[in-house]
């Protein structure tokens, strides 16, 4: 297995299993998120548990840093190499008559949400780990001591409009960049075009409402803070 | 119909290449868009000038030599054909069309239009072949028993007239789908198995060392190809890369 990684065909794999894990993943700070709106202790107590429980801070979160950082660095290392692969364009080239805008411009869209991750880190991640490994205050209570702090710290991060505004966009490029990321993960893992067919229904969804509900929960907070 | 035509013109593989403007008049909407090229070539040649190289053989849309890339699109706008099938009826009076080679950095253009595919026997040379004793007690193939399924499947991937459209369609200049329909047509089949493992991983290495680009998935490669090879082969080709790597 030793050059199965160095090949195009195990960069694919290696490419859509990041992608599984990462769906995987924003699907469950989704569930979490969403919690937000209907019942603030929830959301409260489940990110306090995220926050807090070692599985999750050493295990789960550095194979997730991995997993994000791997899918950038790879993506942006195959499109070296793929705009290697044509030295001298075409003068009229018409992918628009075989292939989805979404499928040609993946680098677009994940740059957009790289900047959008960049963005979430400065916002949520940094303070997190200041808070709890900086300053070593793993309570999760707000200043006054009376109540956890993570919802009124996610409120607060939604009352400025630019920020909103960010976000929203942001997750529009992440819709884009599931619309074609999530079949061609299935794709590239394999999966034969009968049982692909069923789960790119399920990509389509996936991809429209998970985005979806993140904006919903954006604009939630900015116009009932 | 009179026509404008843009054409890569390009002396030889060290040369700088340009597009240049040429008219053509008269074309019949019947005639094929190589017999438009046979028009155009002899206009020039009775003026004195070199005629445009391109690629051709059997004009029946069976010997994928013919290579163009029309208008944007390899082969032109017509679907599940090659350029020799290619009409002129697809196109409209007045109409410019941009004529250039199929673009990879792994297919260099020799001259104009002609490219060389030579990458492709290469990978073909690489594993796309079963060892057969031909000593005189050959078994009868027909005493093979293989499944319908199987067979049409296989032969589905073995139409692929290795043209190398999917190379020229693809933003990445993959050739995936060449090298999954021709593991395909061997690995759906009880021919094929006792050099499975050694053929998708020598065939795959060669790809690699030509210099083709990484499938992205975008599926323009199935879109533009002239006989309909399926995304399916490169999904089995990755089936059969990984089996065969954890077989070692």
């Amino acid at each position: 297995m030793s050059g199965f990684f160095k090949s195009s065909i195990g960069r694919k794999y290696a490419m859509a299993l990041s992608a599984l894990f990462l769906m995987f993943f924003l699907l469950q700070h989704f569930a979490i998120n969403v919690l937000s709106v209907f019942s603030p202790n929830a959301f409260n107590e489940a990110s306090h548990f995220m926050g807090t429980f070692w599985a999750v801070q050493y295990l789960l979160q550095p194979i997730l840093i991995f997993g994000v950082m791997y899918h950038f660095i790879m993506g942006f290392i195959l499109e070296f190499k793929n705009r290697q692969a044509r030295v001298v364009k075409y003068a009229k080239n018409n992918g628009a008559a075989n292939s989805s805008w979404m499928s040609r411009n993946m680098i677009y869209s994940g740059l957009a949400i790289l900047g959008f991750l960049v963005l979430h880190f400065i916002d949520f991640w940094l303070p997190e780990i200041n808070t709890k490994y900086i300053q070593g205050d793993m309570s999760g209570l707000l200043a006054d001591g009376e109540g956890f702090r993570y919802y009124e710290e996610l409120t607060h991060k939604f009352v400025n409009p630019i920020r909103v505004g960010a976000y929203v966009l942001a997750f529009v490029f992440l819709s884009l960049h599931l619309m074609h990321g999530f079949s061609s993960a299935f794709q590239s893992s394999g999966v034969s075009s009968m049982r692909k067919q069923k789960l790119q229904a399920f990509g389509k969804a996936y991809a429209i409402i998970i985005p979806l509900g993140f904006i919903f929960i954006a604009l939630f907070h900015h116009f009932n803070h | 119909m009179n026509l404008t035509l843009k054409i890569w013109r390009q002396k030889d593989a060290q040369s700088k290449g340009k597009m240049v403007d040429y008219k053509v008049t008269e074309i019949s909407e019947h005639m094929s868009f190589l017999e438009m090229m046979d028009v155009l070539n002899e206009q020039l040649i009775n003026s004195g000038e070199e005629p445009v190289a391109f690629d051709h053989d059997c004009r029946e849309g069976i010997c994928g030599m013919c290579s163009m890339f029309i208008n944007g699109e390899a082969h032109g706008p017509d679907r599940g054909v090659t350029t020799c099938q290619l009409h002129m009826r697809m196109f409209k009076d007045g109409d410019t069309i941009t004529i250039e080679p199929f673009r990879a950095k792994a297919f260099p253009v020799l001259k104009d239009l002609v490219v060389d595919r030579g990458a492709f026997d290469r990978i073909q040379h690489a594993g796309g072949y079963i060892s057969v004793n031909t000593s005189g007690n050959t078994q009868d193939a027909n005493a093979i028993p293989i499944s319908k399924h199987a067979a049409d499947e296989a032969m589905d991937a073995a139409t692929c007239i290795g043209c190398g459209a999917c190379v020229a369609s693809c933003k990445n200049s993959s050739a995936m789908l060449f090298v999954g329909a021709k593991v395909s047509q061997y690995a759906l089949l009880p021919q094929g198995q006792v050099e499975a493992v050694d053929r998708v991983k020598n065939m795959v290495a060669q790809m690699d060392l030509e210099g083709f680009g990484n499938c992205t998935n975008t599926g323009a490669c199935e879109v533009e190809c002239p006989k309909g090879i399926s995304l399916e082969n490169i999904a089995r080709m990755n089936r059969e890369f990984l089996a065969a790597n954890i077989k070692g």
